[in-house]
């Protein structure tokens, strides 16, 4: 009998957890060019900026040094980038290639392909993350202590989130690799470099610094390196609410987006 | 009563301003190798779409085994297997691996067994550890195949399977299938190869334009259709026989008999005219006659009402 034939699954969570590892396998495959290319890109602008910049500028009053404070920065920088461009490419690739089908013919709800991508790319960023840390110890002037590690552990959480269902929209939305590219250069791009990593926007005219408090990930990156230092530009506990509630809004986006079969099903 | 294999009620399509589907009706018993016909743009492949889940019905309702496929999709997706037409692949797996991680979206863990199984029936079982990149067409092929059976669907979908696959693995992927449809498995085959579709359907439907134009089984569509052809090499053709050419190659004419009776009457006619016959064969009915016979006969005057009937959307 037909019937017979299908066998029952062996555990209901074993669907996304195997886009999941499908996910993580994919970019650590490939983690040359996913992993290592970006640490070493944040340790190229840490020597750069921290050789023009490290004797002239000066931040929350001369509290912490400029090479010190610019860690914090690089670090979350590299988690929000990646976090991106993991789902984003991962997506558009699996839609122009066609191979997406393998993940729309199987039994996955909406929420499953979601947390799947999503995870997926945080792993990426945060790991990348991890990397710039790590190397960027070894050239800070002195120690680097965390004030409140919990605190820039969620925000990096919440950060690599947001930014990998960014991620996961763009590549629903986008049909070509250019228009894709077009929503990093000219969205993602420009939103992370004046989120005040390379600055404290108190450094800044009023004009810019009122402009950067619509900067979603001026959030992120202040709250992350209040994690580090224990000062900030915005009291951490609004930034968190701020971050937090962009994370659900956008997460309910992109929701709404696979529930429809928005461009993924005709 | 058996549930139907597939259901399909009333299910029209359009994107945009081509009406991909218009009004398609279609049951599929349990068990049954059934082949889906018709020329590129007919709507075979958004029927199958709307199948799995691919794609949506603007109408109309289409059920797996008894269930829904919008509304009970986890049942229908596991029920369902289906090779796709496009010969994809993901460039960062192995043969092994992707069709393990096949698996375990359809929720299973351990089922290397049967991937083995595959593996040796598709006959890849030493390109298991090669990267997919490094496969021929073939080979990709006969992994999508695989990739469709992971999880033992009981109603298996073949679009074009055969594209690109060269002769031999041809004969040895339908034996597996045919297997697989002796073992209980329902199989649904859209192909080009006719020839394909008369050796292995028990029942075809034939569309055209969005609608299904002719469905019945292989042998009735045969002899719906029956009469011989004959092939006659010659200067030139009698005249009372111009009514009966089907096709014509230069000097070779291809004409319709109604019996083996009238080979008599032609065979006088060309005598009767001092017509010398260079060559002549005699050929029955095969399904691609029937095939060019029914796509050239049916579906343009009703048309425009049928469009019109589509709920805008």
């Amino acid at each position: 009998m037909t019937r017979s034939a299908l066998s029952p699954p062996a555990f209901s969570g074993t669907g996304w957890l195997t886009l999941l590892y499908k996910e993580l396998l994919r970019f650590w495959k490939v983690s040359f060019q996913t992993i290592a290319a970006p640490v070493l890109t944040a340790l190229l602008y840490l020597l750069i900026f921290s050789h023009v910049l490290e004797s002239r500028v000066s931040v929350f009053g001369g509290q912490v040094r400029y090479t010190t404070f610019l860690v914090p920065g690089l670090v979350m920088m590299s988690v929000l980038q990646n976090a991106f461009a993991n789902a984003s490419s991962s997506l558009i690739q699996s839609k122009i290639t066609g191979n997406l089908i393998f993940v729309l013919l199987p039994p996955l709800s909406p929420l499953d392909i979601f947390a799947a991508y999503v995870l997926g790319a945080m792993v990426r960023g945060i790991a990348v993350g991890c990397g710039v840390f790590a190397v960027t110890l070894l050239l800070a002037p002195g120690p680097i202590a965390i004030a409140h590690p919990f605190v820039a552990l969620a925000f990096a959480v919440l950060g690599s989130g947001i930014l990998a269902t960014l991620g996961l929209i763009a590549g629903i939305w986008a049909d070509k690799f250019d228009e894709l590219a077009a929503f990093q250069n000219f969205l993602i791009m420009p939103l992370t470099f004046l989120s005040g990593v390379f600055y404290s926007i108190h450094t800044l005219p009023p004009f810019w610094q009122a402009l950067s408090h619509f900067n979603p990930f001026f959030y992120m990156i202040d709250g992350f390196r209040y994690g580090f230092f224990g000062l900030s530009d915005i009291a951490p506990g609004l930034s968190l609410a701020l971050v937090a509630g962009a994370a659900v809004a956008l997460a309910a986006v992109a929701l709404a987006m696979l529930a429809r079969g928005y461009k993924l099903r005709h | 009563m058996t549930t139907n294999a597939v259901e399909v009620v009333d299910v029209a399509r359009r994107f945009g301003a081509v009406h991909a589907l218009l009004g398609v009706d279609l049951t599929v018993a349990q068990g049954e190798f059934f082949g889906l016909l018709g020329p590129n743009g007919a709507g075979k492949t958004t029927l199958i779409s709307i199948l799995a889940g691919l794609a949506r019905a603007d109408r109309g309702r289409v059920r797996i085994l008894g269930h829904d496929v919008v509304e009970e999709y986890r049942d229908t997706r596991r029920l369902l297997g289906v090779v796709p037409q496009e010969l994809v692949f993901d460039p960062f797996f192995t043969v092994r691996e992707t069709l393990r991680i096949q698996s375990g979206y359809f929720g299973l863990r351990h089922n290397d067994a049967w991937i083995d199984e595959l593996l040796h029936h598709l006959d890849l079982t030493n390109k298991a550890d090669a990267n997919m990149r490094a496969l021929s067409g073939g080979m990709k092929r006969r992994v999508l195949v695989g990739q469709a059976l992971v999880h033992k669907p009981p109603v298996i979908v073949l679009d074009e399977p055969t594209a690109g696959v060269d002769v031999e693995l041809r004969q040895s992927l339908w034996a597996f299938i045919r297997k697989l449809n002796r073992d209980g498995h329902t199989i649904i085959l859209t192909t080009h190869y006719l020839e394909e579709a008369e050796a292995l359907c028990t029942r075809i439907a034939m569309m055209k334009a969005g609608r299904i134009v002719a469905l019945d089984t292989t042998q009735h569509l045969l002899s719906r259709f029956s009469g011989l052809t004959v092939r006659v090499s010659a200067a030139r053709l009698p005249e009372e026989w111009t009514s009966r050419l089907q096709d014509r190659e230069g000097q070779v004419y291809y004409l319709g008999l109604e019996s083996y009776g009238e080979l008599e009457r032609l065979l006088a006619s060309f005598r009767l005219a001092g017509i010398a016959i260079d060559e002549l064969t005699l050929a029955g009915t095969d399904l691609e006659q029937v095939f060019l016979r029914i796509m050239a006969g049916s579906g343009t005057t009703d048309e425009p009402r049928r469009i019109a009937e589509v709920p805008e959307s």
